[in-house]
């Protein structure tokens, strides 16, 4: 796995601020249950966010307000500077409609727990539809992309097998491939290695290394410690609905300040 | 070479000579079976009444195979071909964010199931009685149409009827179809419904917009559930296309056999004729649904075809694959 998986100008800086996610007072419940409570989040252009958290403490769902696929209820998500989902008009929010939704989300790639791969196409075609049917790219052009990427995510020689002859670790390299196709300026990967048989993991985290290296801007949901102590430029500790704790990575696993920080840090390491 | 030693250096156990299980019961079913095959047999030879040679010379008249064609293979084609896409479209409906198209896409069903494709038929064959005063298919159609801007495609066909020629072929035509869509809205929603959430998911993250994501995610995958009921419904409107004479519309097979029949005062071997014909024609579209169902399973499982598929399409691509390989 050598060479760049992300072109050079992609990971560079961008916005004024150069901040690529700010989160401010994020609230979100699913009817009665409020499962998140004001969270506020930077993630400067370039960085690394391991996201960690006791199961249900909200963590997928936040992620998945950072590209819409959930709809918050108080609070504002910028990505590079775009306001999430809303357009701000005179003091007052209107709804983005559907068509600009979409085109929000293709800046954003996300790689999912169950890898969600399309059984029904190739390797290839999983990686090249998007950016053909988004017009990104022309078709020719697209696939030779997608099999650099799929060259680099080491899986250049898989690219006629269907997502059911794969492994999970394979699936979700493909998962990834499929996300950068876009082009996407930031990544979110929820939990993209808990699914995995333990010997496989370690080949997902190497291309997301990789990534990093290569200047993505990543938000990661994980319970991997020893990937955010290596990768990580920074640490979310979310439990509750809140962000209990944040910091260094490194800082933050060697002496956690909060309890609830201690209690968890304890039972994954 | 290792386990090479190991294996040799343990002897082999001698292969295993088994009495297999004896099956004394499908020996006599086969037995009571064949008493009754000869039977049947019996029963078919020897009663003249029968009249085999006279089935035969008359089953291939050509009025009888100008019905089969038209009335019978041509018309469960076109029902098929407007049921299916009618039904695609109700179904979408259905599952809708739109409260009304919701609506609508219901009554749809529900009215369609109601009522008997029989008496549906007679009611569409005999529209010409009240056309001047009351204009059935009109509403329907315009507001389908509002609602969903989509298929003016259906419109024009329904547009077409709604003028004055509506000849038995067109009645009976509608007829079917209609009460297919019904039908087949059903299975598509399953269908669509069968569908991991995970993959529309997957799919919004990349951008893609809910037309691009049924009509290229979601419909593929759920044409495998799809595709065996609709083989069935096939079937089953290709025996009832045998109702048209409700219309009536009469360049049918069934119609065209029945008259013959009548008019020879030889009923019977025509309706033997009749169950041949149906027989041979179902049997037809069970060879083509077991090849559709194998198309569209591609991708899940390691099947044969799935597997040629594989080798063609890294054949297709080695080339890419392999300038990859080379930076
Ligand atoms: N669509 C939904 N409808 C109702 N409740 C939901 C929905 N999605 C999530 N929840 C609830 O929200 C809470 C937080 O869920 P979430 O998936 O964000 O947790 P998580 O931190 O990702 O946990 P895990 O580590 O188990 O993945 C849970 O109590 C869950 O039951
Ligand atoms: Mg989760």
């Amino acid at each position: 796995m050598t060479g760049q998986l992300v072109p050079a100008q992609a990971g560079a800086p961008a916005a004024e601020s150069g901040l690529m996610v700010r989160a401010e007072q994020v609230h979100k419940s699913f009817g009665p249950l409020e499962v998140l409570k004001g969270i506020d989040l930077e993630v400067r252009a370039g960085e690394v966010c391991c996201l960690l958290g006791p199961s249900g403490s909200g963590k997928s769902t936040f992620l998945r307000c950072i590209n819409h696929l959930e709809k918050i209820n108080a609070g504002r998500i910028w990505v590079d500077g775009d306001l999430i989902g809303y357009r701000e008009r005179g003091g007052k929010l209107h709804e983005l409609r559907d068509k600009e939704v979409a085109a929000q989300r293709q800046a954003v790639g996300m790689v999912f727990q169950r890898f969600n791969l399309f059984p029904h196409m190739t390797v290839l075609q999983n990686v090249v539809e998007a950016p053909v049917l988004l017009r990104r790219a022309k078709k020719a052009e697209a696939r030779d992309r997608a099999a650099q990427l799929l060259d680099r995510v080491g899986l250049g020689d898989k690219l006629g097998a269907y997502p059911g002859q794969l492994s999970g670790g394979q699936q979700q390299r493909v998962a990834i491939a499929r996300a950068l196709a876009m082009q996407p300026k930031l990544m979110l990967f929820d939990e993209p290695t808990s699914a995995l048989d333990p010997e496989l993991v370690g080949e997902v985290l190497d291309v997301m290394k990789n990534l990093a290296r290569d200047g993505m801007t990543m938000i990661v949901v994980t319970h991997e410690i020893g990937f955010a102590r290596e990768v990580g430029d920074s640490l979310v500790f979310m439990d509750g609905g809140v962000v209990v704790e944040q910091g260094n990575p490194r800082e933050v696993i060697a002496a956690p300040k909060h309890e609830r920080t201690k209690a968890f840090l304890a039972k994954v390491l | 070479m290792t386990t090479d030693e190991t294996t040799t250096a343990r002897a082999r156990p001698e292969p295993i000579k088994a009495v297999p299980v004896r099956h004394p019961g499908r020996w006599a079913a086969i037995a009571v079976l064949a008493v009754l095959a000869a039977m049947f047999v019996h029963l078919l030879v020897t009663n003249d009444k029968f009249k085999w040679s006279f089935m035969v010379d008359n089953m291939f008249r050509p009025p009888i195979i100008e019905g089969l064609l038209r009335g019978t293979v041509v018309m469960t084609i076109c029902a098929m071909l407007l049921g299916v896409s009618l039904g695609v479209v109700v179904a979408i409906m259905r599952l809708s964010t739109n409260p009304i198209l919701r609506v609508v896409a219901w009554l749809y069903t529900w009215v369609f199931r109601a009522v008997p494709r029989l008496v549906l038929l007679a009611v569409f064959g005999n529209l010409g009685i009240l056309w001047s005063r009351i204009e059935f298919g009109v509403p329907f159609d315009t507001q389908i149409g509002q609602l969903f801007g989509i298929d003016n495609l259906q419109l024009r066909v329904f547009g077409f009827t709604s003028r004055d020629v509506l000849t038995g072929f067109v009645a009976g035509l509608l007829g079917l179809a209609l009460s297919e869509a019904g039908y087949m809205a059903e299975i598509v929603r399953a269908g669509i419904q069968s569908v991991d959430e995970g993959q529309s998911e997957a799919a919004s993250a990349l951008g893609m917009s809910r037309g691009q994501i049924l009509r290229r995610i979601v419909l593929p995958q759920a044409m495998r559930v799809i595709i065996p009921p609709t083989g069935n419904e096939t079937i089953a409107m290709l025996k009832d296309t045998s109702l048209l004479l409700a219309v009536p519309y009469s360049v049918e097979l069934f119609f065209q056999l029945d008259a013959v029949g009548k008019r020879t005062f030889q009923i019977f071997p025509m309706y033997v004729a009749a169950v041949f014909w149906y027989l041979f024609l179902t049997s037809i579209l069970l060879v083509g649904q077991y090849f559709l169902e194998r198309h569209f399973a591609k991708g899940y499982g390691r099947t044969e075809r799935a597997r040629i598929r594989l080798r063609t399409i890294a054949a297709e691509t080695g080339g890419g694959g392999g300038a990859g390989g080379g930076q």
